[in-house]
């Protein structure tokens, strides 16, 4: 039994920079290498633009609608950069951001929001499962998965997210129970953006942080700025060593801030004033990340050219793939409702086809 | 692996079929609630601890969404789920990841990711049960797209048809009639019975087809045998496999006596039992000489024991119904 000290999150959420992007004093962990916070910084870029770019397409009738996780790009790109080949991400909604900077096409991954078809990705391609919208339902295929690879003597991760929200579902508390009671190698990252659609984050818990629901469960917890992307893969980082050196499933709280409307659908303006979103247009992670990046003489003025270039050439990317006219193929209704289609299903599809024969003739 | 035929009840017939899977498909892993060491509250898993080891047979925290998400989750990752709900009405917490994910995620990824996964359910009353015991929830299921649903009457059928779901790609939802669960019949685990999406005739008849499935097709056997007394032929039809349905069989059963009644445990109103009276009508109604008879549980919450037999579809409403086929108009 873990004593319930060791598991319980710091005091204050993990830092590595401040506001400014100076270095903290005294930070808990080390800096990841120069590396890789290029090749993060790099993914930040593409994450904004990717969040900017559906936003437009969204605007200009393109999509059917994009939640977006502008602001939160540190923890997307973090939760991408942290797991290895052969892990697993289990993505929401509002992680297309993460499911891009882990090497899927994001004009497959905007199937789903163009309104083709529901997954428009192959999960095994990339290792990354359908982006969940039934909040926190998710959590418990990357426990299962996780699992089975355990019992196979294999060491993949699941990295499995959700929002604040999705905290107080059910299977968020089967999922983290689960995983403990079995040790499953599962990171559970919670994106504490501070709204569910309209609810603030007080009307979710009562709870001194969502880390601190780890320590019920026997689950070692910690928490991070989330807007601060050198502590988010510090942070990240160490929970995935973590889970796959056995030492079960780790839960990560990230403080960050939903920026925009919960989807380009919903009013902020009815539940939330200017003068509390403010403060956080400061913390933006992108500006932070630069910040550091240029006075630690990093970003160089050709890297800078080089990562809006790439960031460009995915927007394109995105624009292109979507404008494309190709029309999703009714047949393909009832080829995947089973393995093999029922004799029903077979006489439906028949209806169906007969009927577009006849509009057509 | 025994291949003889023997005699088994259905409980040790289903019992047969997970280690028969197991050891021939090191792929097909067991869990639920007390199914480890204890083998399950109805002892469909005993010994399989014990023979397989608690990793591939064991037992789980206390949620059934916890229990059929990590399901999914083993299926992504290759292998066989056979998890038991520890009772029909506990099956409930459940109901999200059954039908987002289980009967959808073929479909919602384009048939990239299948999930062989079997979901058994023991079902239905008859066995005294006190509330959250005793329900029919079949139609839930059956209703949902992308989940396959069998129930079988005999010991025989039982082992064939879990078999034949563990080997399903696709996720099966197995209902389990628990008052057929003792009673012993012949298995020939060598002697394949027929596959999912198969009816078949379990009596044959010339006067009516009783058409029924799970707890209810025992009724309708001893109906048959009551109705034989008094002269009048029933055949009855046993429909095993819910999705896929088997409208041949079914169909050609009815067409052959022009009369027919459905016998199911469940309530009535939006259930099974209606939607194989909607099938058999719009399919055979030139046959018919009379209008298809429900008989079904009431549409109430299921009785507490000393009230269920008021509930439960006996042989004597089965003839009452079957006399109300205008016989007089012949
Ligand atoms: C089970 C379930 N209930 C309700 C919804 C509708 N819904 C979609 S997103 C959302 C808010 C989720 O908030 P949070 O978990 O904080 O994630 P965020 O959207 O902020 O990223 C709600 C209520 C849903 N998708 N699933
Ligand atoms: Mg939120």
């Amino acid at each position: 039994m873990a004593d319930a000290q060791d598991l319980l999150p710091s005091e204050q959420p993990v830092r590595l920079l401040d506001e400014t992007g100076r270095p903290v004093a005294g930070a808990a962990l080390p800096f990841p290498t120069a590396d890789r916070l290029l090749a993060a910084y790099a993914s930040l870029v593409v994450g904004r633009r990717v969040n900017d770019q559906a936003g437009a397409l969204v605007r200009q009738g393109r999509l059917a609608v994009y939640p977006s996780s502008h602001g939160q790009e540190a923890c997307q790109t973090g939760a991408a950069l942290a797991l290895a080949e052969g892990d697993w991400l289990f993505p929401t909604y509002r992680d297309t951001a993460a499911v891009v900077a882990r090497g899927v096409d994001p004009v497959e991954v905007l199937t789903l929001l163009k309104g083709d078809w529901h997954a428009g990705y192959d999960p095994y391609e990339h290792r990354v499962a359908p982006q969940a919208t039934p909040l926190a339902t998710q959590l418990l295929h990357a426990v299962g998965l996780a699992h089975a690879a355990r019992l196979r003597g294999e060491d993949t991760v699941a990295m499995a997210m959700c929002g604040d929200g999705a905290t107080s579902e059910g299977d968020f508390h089967e999922a983290l129970n689960f995983a403990a009671v079995f040790k499953a190698p599962v990171v559970f990252f919670v994106q504490n953006n501070e709204y569910a659609i309209s609810v603030p984050l007080a009307r979710q818990s009562a709870a001194p942080s969502l880390a601190h629901k780890g320590v019920g469960y026997g689950v070692n917890a910690e928490r991070v700025d989330g807007n601060d992307t050198p502590a988010v893969l510090a942070v990240l980082d160490r929970a995935v060593a973590a889970a796959r050196a056995g030492e079960g499933p780790q839960l990560v709280e990230a403080h960050t801030y939903r920026m925009q409307a919960h989807t380009n659908a919903d009013d902020a303006t009815r539940y939330r004033s200017d003068e509390e979103v403010g403060p956080w247009v400061a913390r933006d992670p992108l500006l932070r990340m630069e910040a550091y990046l240029k006075r630690k003489r990093l970003l160089t003025k050709a890297r800078r050219t080089e990562f809006a270039e790439r960031a460009e050439a995915v927007a394109a990317a995105m624009r292109e793939g979507v404008s494309r006219d190709a029309e999703p193929d009714p047949s393909e209704l009832f080829a995947h409702v089973f393995s093999t289609p029922t004799p029903q299903l077979r006489e439906q599809a028949a209806f169906l086809a007969d009927e577009l024969s006849r509009e057509g003739s | 692996m025994a291949t003889d035929p023997t005699k088994l009840s259905m409980a040790q017939a289903l019992n047969r079929a997970l280690r028969d899977a197991m050891a021939e498909d090191g792929s097909v892993y067991v869990f639920g609630e007390d199914v480890g060491p204890l083998g399950g509250v109805f002892r469909i898993t005993d010994g399989l601890t014990a023979e397989f080891g608690e990793n591939r047979c064991f037992d789980t925290p206390l949620a059934e969404s916890g229990i059929v998400g990590m399901a999914v989750g083993m299926a992504m990752n290759g292998m066989r789920p056979v998890v038991e709900m520890q009772f029909d009405a506990f099956a409930y917490p459940a109901f999200e990841q059954i039908v987002s994910h289980v009967a959808k995620t073929r479909n919602r990824t384009r048939g990239r990711v299948g999930l062989p996964i079997v979901i058994r359910v023991p079902y239905a009353g008859g066995i005294g049960g006190v509330e959250h015991h005793c329900d029919s929830s079949e139609a839930y299921y059956a209703h949902t797209p992308g989940l396959t649903v069998v129930t079988p009457s005999t010991p025989h059928d039982a082992y064939h048809l879990l078999r034949e779901s563990i080997a399903s790609d696709d996720p099966v939802v197995f209902m389990e009639p628990k008052k057929l669960y003792w009673g012993k019949d012949e298995v020939d685990p060598a002697s394949p019975a027929p596959g999912i999406g198969r009816a078949v005739v379990r009596r044959p008849g010339t006067d009516a087809t009783l058409i029924a499935y799970g707890p209810a097709v025992s009724t309708a056997l001893e109906a048959a045998d009551a109705a034989a007394q008094e002269g009048r032929s029933l055949q009855v039809v046993d429909v095993r496999s819910l999705v896929p349905f088997d409208d041949e069989t079914v169909c050609e059963a009815v067409r052959s006596t022009g009369r027919a009644v459905v016998v199911a445990e469940a309530s009535g109103y939006a259930s099974v039992a209606s939607e194989i009276v909607a099938r058999v009508t719009e399919r055979c109604f030139h046959s018919l000489a009379a209008p298809v008879r429900r008989v079904t549980g009431f549409d109430i919450p299921f009785p507490p024991p000393k009230l269920e037999r008021f509930q439960l579809p006996g042989v004597d409403r089965v003839l009452d119904a079957v006399d109300d086929l205008q016989w007089e108009d012949q």
